[in-house]
């Protein structure tokens, strides 16, 4: 069968039945844990008697809760304690394979799980997490879910789950220099809408998209849920082959061979349908940073702040100038920052430090901005100091944290505080999203972030290429 | 598991396009390892400031109080997975929403619960939240059958909601546990058929 996208096939090899209601009922290859959105479901799998199906397709680690500057246990928040407490008891109860603090697999969920080889191409994948879309940069099917869903797939392995349309974005072209993931989906979400993604899995390809590292593609996968598609995925090529071959999951020897004929099987298809193509010139994106409320609210570093007046909708831009005290048609460069956070499940790998502390390196954090570097996994943190990056951050003025989600969603200790202005390499700029009820979020990429922690203000980081 | 073909009551009106599960419940609430108090919290930062006074907001006002549906705008309920939301909205009273769009999460995670999100057009939903705010007493009914929306005054409007989620509820198979746990052999059967379920040992069944 021919023209089929990657999203057919893989949602055909996992369709388990068409269930009563018409959904269909899909089975999830591999599931990932994590402390915040679970203990409900565990708890619920108890009060109705229910078992783990396929304990071996679950895998567990903390990230969101945990302190990125001392992890000694006791946890000073008698909370985040009891809610590391309960992951631990619920991974022993279900028999699910945990890598927890002091473990050296331990790290933002969607960074260890590519990181061990555990996302593989031509799978499916769920997590209760909304940036599960990460994983789709290998060619796998990855489903953010609530905790309700986290039950059915500790009851059952699957899903009941809507087939979803399928739109093929091109990024054509190459990047300029100073440009980077992050400012690709970010202009993909400002191009089609914070919501223009209902109702489709996004196939991200082109140029731009195949000359992308893993590190690059799971950045733009990671944003998908910002632009309110619930899955986006990067068909699986030799740059994703490479990535795998040795990782801890990954097969090995003769079996590596025949994982990638099927990976390379699951891949669309030349002449694969799509429901919509969308195509966007890559040569003409540039350093992009948010100036409002949601992620499509962004602009190119050198414009100036829409005037609501010109938009299709003005009064969704109101609230945003509200909250973040901008004029309309005010430059985005030279705003000063107080805070800036290098990482996050959108940019903590290490391409993201790396390119961070290209920036940095022999430069000093400007003396009124607190700076952060947080590590997406220990693994990470390991490469990195390896690098010698930790050094390079350190010199600058960056503290250089334990791996953790840190300040992206303030369920720890690193928030924002008052009206503060965050330079952010994360992904939500929500009012509130880093713990101050009042606080203003950035979002750009690492780069910018480290240019801009370096001037105290936002400037175009291409004036260090 | 109890049919959930129609939902009827008093509405409240939440107005504003994106707006995302962050501002239904920030994250801090999220270190409670139970659901139980989240119908404290719906969009507590937005009901009260750093002080603790009260703020203007429907969610405050009175003449809402013991609402059972809600209209919102655009793309609600974006963002972050956390059930929290649909969770704190749902102990708070209310069983179903109406509104242009939703986040896929979250409309996924409503369902699970048995609280419909239901989607109508901009015009039907600014027609529908002007009438509630000029007249809060007023009863709507969400009849999932017939996909309407019904007034009190005979008229109605059309709204969409997926064919699986509408069968889900009016089915009362909204809780979808036990509906998966009945092909659990099917289950296994398509466990057997993935190559990576045996990773890549023997020769791919391709």
């Amino acid at each position: 069968m021919s023209e089929r996208t990657l999203y057919d096939k893989v949602w055909d090899a996992h369709a388990v039945t068409t269930l009563p209601t018409g959904q269909t009922q899909l089975f999830i290859g591999l599931h990932l844990v994590h402390e915040v959105t679970t203990p409900q479901a565990f708890d619920m799998m108890r009060e109705r008697g229910l078992s783990i199906a396929y304990p071996q397709r679950t895998f567990a680690t903390a990230d969101h809760i945990i302190p990125t500057d001392t992890q000694v246990r006791p946890f000073a928040d008698d909370q985040a304690e009891a809610m590391m407490a309960a992951l631990e008891r619920n991974v022993r109860d279900f028999d699910i394979e945990f890598y927890g603090l002091g473990s050296d697999r331990q790290g933002i969920v969607h960074v260890i799980g590519p990181q061990l080889g555990l996302t593989q191409p031509g799978m499916t994948l769920a997590c209760g997490d909304s940036h599960t879309s990460t994983h789709g940069a290998f060619g796998t099917l990855a489903f953010g879910i609530g905790t309700s869903q986290v039950r059915d797939v500790l009851a059952t392995q699957t899903l009941s789950m809507d087939r979803l349309n399928v739109r093929r974005i091109n990024v054509n072209g190459s990047l300029p220099l100073g440009v980077h993931a992050k400012d690709v989906i970010l202009t993909i979400i400002r191009t089609l809408g914070v919501g223009g993604g209902k109702g489709f899995a996004y196939e991200y390809g082109g140029a731009v998209l195949d000359a992308m590292n893993m590190d690059e593609r799971m950045t733009v996968c990671n944003m998908s849920i910002e632009g309110g598609a619930l899955v986006g995925y990067v068909n699986p090529d030799g740059t994703t082959f490479d990535y795998l071959l040795g990782r801890p999951f990954a097969p090995k020897g003769e079996a590596f061979d025949r994982a990638m004929a099927y990976w390379r099987s699951m891949a669309s298809d030349p002449d694969a349908r799509y429901d919509d193509v969308v195509d966007i010139d890559g040569s003409a994106i540039e350093p992009t940073v948010t100036w409002g409320i949601n992620p499509g609210q962004a602009v190119g570093v050198l414009e100036s702040l829409p005037r609501p007046e010109e938009l299709q909708d003005p009064k969704t831009v109101e609230k945003a100038y509200q909250h973040m005290g901008w004029e309309p048609g005010a430059p985005i460069l030279g705003t000063p920052i107080d805070v800036a956070f290098i990482g996050s499940c959108t940019n903590s790998r290490l391409s993201d430090l790396v390119a961070a502390a290209r920036v940095a390196k022999g430069r000093q954090v400007s003396s009124d901005v607190r700076a952060l570097v947080v590590p997406g996994s220990v693994e990470v943190k390991k490469q990195a100091e390896a690098a010698g990056l930790d050094r390079v951050f350190t010199e600058a003025g960056f503290q250089w944290r334990e791996a953790g989600c840190s300040m992206c969603l303030a369920m720890n200790p690193d928030k924002l505080n008052g009206r503060e202005v965050c330079a952010s390499s994360s992904n939500r700029n929500f009012i509130g999203r880093q713990g101050s009820p009042g606080g203003r979020t950035l979002l750009m990429s690492p780069a910018m972030v480290a240019a801009a922690a370096l001037n105290g203000k936002v400037v175009d980081v291409r004036e260090y290429n | 598991m109890s049919e959930i073909k129609q939902v009827g009551g008093r509405a409240v009106v939440v107005r504003g396009h994106d707006i995302d599960t962050d501002r239904i419940v920030p994250a801090r609430y999220l270190k409670e390892i139970t659901f139980s108090r989240m119908g404290e919290y719906p969009f507590i930062d937005e009901r009260y400031d750093a002080d603790g006074n009260t703020v203007e907001h429907p969610f405050n006002e009175a003449r809402f109080q013991g609402a059972e549906l809600l209209v919102v705008n655009r793309n609600f309920g974006c963002g972050s997975s956390r059930e929290h939301a649909p969770q704190a909205l749902y102990r708070w009273g209310i069983r179903a929403i109406i509104g242009e769009s939703f986040g896929p999460i979250f409309a996924g995670s409503s369902v699970l619960l048995g609280m419909p999100t239901v989607m109508a057009s901009p015009e039907d939903v600014g027609r529908l939240m002007t009438l509630v705010e000029s007249d809060p007493q007023v009863e709507l009914t969400v009849d999932l059958d017939a996909r309407k929306v019904r007034l009190p005054d005979g008229s109605d409007i059309d709204i969409d909601i997926s064919e699986g989620h509408r069968n889900a509820l009016t089915t009362g198979s909204w809780d979808s546990t036990a509906l998966l746990l009945g092909n659990m052999d099917e289950v296994a059967q398509t466990s057997e058929k993935l190559p990576y379920t045996k990773n890549f040992e023997g020769p791919a069944p391709l």
